[in-house]
């Protein structure tokens, strides 16, 4: 046998190039809560500010919403994932994990931006209309500065829990860390250490978060 | 649906539903939705017996108790529980130990929900005046009559709510068994949508179930508390 062909190994342990590997699926998973994190607080904030306008708005959508928090994610993922095709729009698997769970989040973060707008005493919102504010204005100085410090320990709890949930999308093929370590697992046969790492991989993700997080709460406390 | 707008429809879906299979499979989706609440139920109850000793342990234990606890807790709630499953279910096969897929579900559920639980009960015991223990003290009581006719039921109480949303949050998370190969309702929905090829019925099905349970959760707990509560 030639030395070239005894260096040909089919079977790998884990090495150093896998590590770039997970790096770069971490990416992925960061890239897809991110961008259903914003878009769905924004969109959250929005439905969060309608349903606590009037009760009738707060019962048809509230009941809507409800919905998305009482399915499990996956189920969820699973059923848009086979619902695009059938009105003729198949979507990959990013573009669907995507669309799911900017709408999961949208769901969490509404909730949250309601208790925000509620957490804002009465009498400060009518003082500031008082004082001769619009409405909008009012909205803007004074509910959503007062509202966002009362709950923002509750968004960075929905933050974090898009993040970790994002491993569902893996179940459609959308390649990020979970995903990522299945493929090394199928290749190394350890799936022990790998594991271990693609935890560590999301702690360092989300526990830098929540740290700041509570950070921020103790120093706004004191403002 | 009107039958005006059938055709247009037909122009734009260019698929039957049938839904005769689901009606066929009703019955194993409710036998495998008790499943799910057995499985959820089981880990609350084993969840909350470890998460008060986390909490405990994280407040009053010694700086190793205090590691132990802290690693546990954040471990639990910096992962994602998809990743727990598949530790249990496949990395402890580094140590000789095989789960199997109801054990995966049970431990690795038991798991999420005592690490999430323990931060509930550690803000519920520093939500409780220490003046309460004392007074219990004055009266006789010992430290521990004190900390566990006095404090607990404050605690509990106090927790009760967060409580609600874990079991909620382990009924959803129990459907990641369908994962690792245990025939809870979504492992079953699967199994079922993968032999009759029916997967948006089945899983629509699937995810009405899903709601409704939740919903009759949430009901239970609220009548539970209605009567536990109302001194």
């Amino acid at each position: 046998m030639s030395e070239a062909a005894a260096q040909i190994q089919f079977f790998t342990s884990f090495q150093a190039s896998d590590l770039k590997y997970l790096a770069e699926a971490a990416g992925n998973t960061l890239l897809i809560s991110v961008i259903a994190i914003s878009i769905g607080s924004v969109l959250g904030t929005l439905f969060g500010w309608a349903l606590s306008v009037s009760k009738l708005v707060a019962f048809s959508l509230g009941s809507i919403l409800d919905v998305f928090r009482s399915v499990p994610l996956i189920i969820q993922l699973l059923l848009f994932y086979n619902f695009f095709p059938i009105i003729g729009f198949p979507l990959d698997p990013f573009e669907a994990g995507v669309v799911v769970l900017i709408f999961y989040t949208s769901a969490l973060v509404a909730q949250v931006a309601r208790g925000g707008i509620e957490a804002v005493p009465d009498s400060l919102r009518r003082a500031s209309r008082s004082l001769g504010m619009t409405y909008w204005q009012e909205m803007r100085y004074v509910v959503f500065p007062v509202g966002t410090r009362a709950v923002l320990p509750s968004w960075a709890g929905v933050a974090l829990g898009v993040l970790k949930d994002s491993a569902l999308v893996s179940v459609l093929g959308y390649v990020e860390l979970l995903r990522a370590s299945q493929i090394l697992i199928t290749r190394t046969q350890e799936p022990f250490i790998i594991l271990a790492i693609v935890g560590a991989f999301y702690f360092a993700l989300s526990y830098p978060i929540a740290k700041v997080t509570d950070r921020l709460e103790k120093r706004w406390q004191y403002d | 649906m009107p039958s005006t707008l059938a055709p247009l429809l037909v122009l734009i879906m260019d698929y039957n539903f049938h839904w005769r299979p689901v009606w066929r499979a009703l019955p194993d989706l409710l036998d495998a939705a008790l499943i799910t609440l057995e499985v959820a139920l089981l880990s609350m109850v084993i969840g909350i017996v470890i998460g008060m000793v986390l909490a405990i342990m994280r407040l009053y234990g010694n700086i190793a108790m205090r590691g132990f606890a802290s690693v546990w807790i954040e471990a639990a709630r910096n992962t994602p529980a998809l990743l727990q499953f598949f530790f249990f279910g496949f990395g402890l096969g580094a140590f000789d130990l095989h789960l199997s897929p109801y054990m995966i579900v049970l431990v690795g559920l038991s798991f999420n929900n005592a690490g999430y639980l323990a931060e509930n009960f550690r803000g519920g015991f520093q939500a409780i005046p220490v003046t309460q223990f004392n007074a219990a003290r004055c009266l006789g009581m010992t430290s521990s009559q004190a900390f566990i006719r006095i404090v607990i039921p404050q605690v509990f109480k106090l927790v009760y709510h967060p409580m609600t949303n874990q079991m909620v949050w382990a009924v959803l998370i129990s459907s990641l068994g369908m994962l690792v190969g245990f025939r809870e309702l979504a492992g079953e929905t699967q199994f079922m949508a993968s032999n009759t090829f029916r997967l948006f019925e089945f899983f629509l099905a699937a995810a009405v179930i899903y709601y409704l349970i939740v919903k009759i959760i949430l009901l239970v707990f609220y009548l539970i508390s209605r009567r536990l509560f109302n001194y």
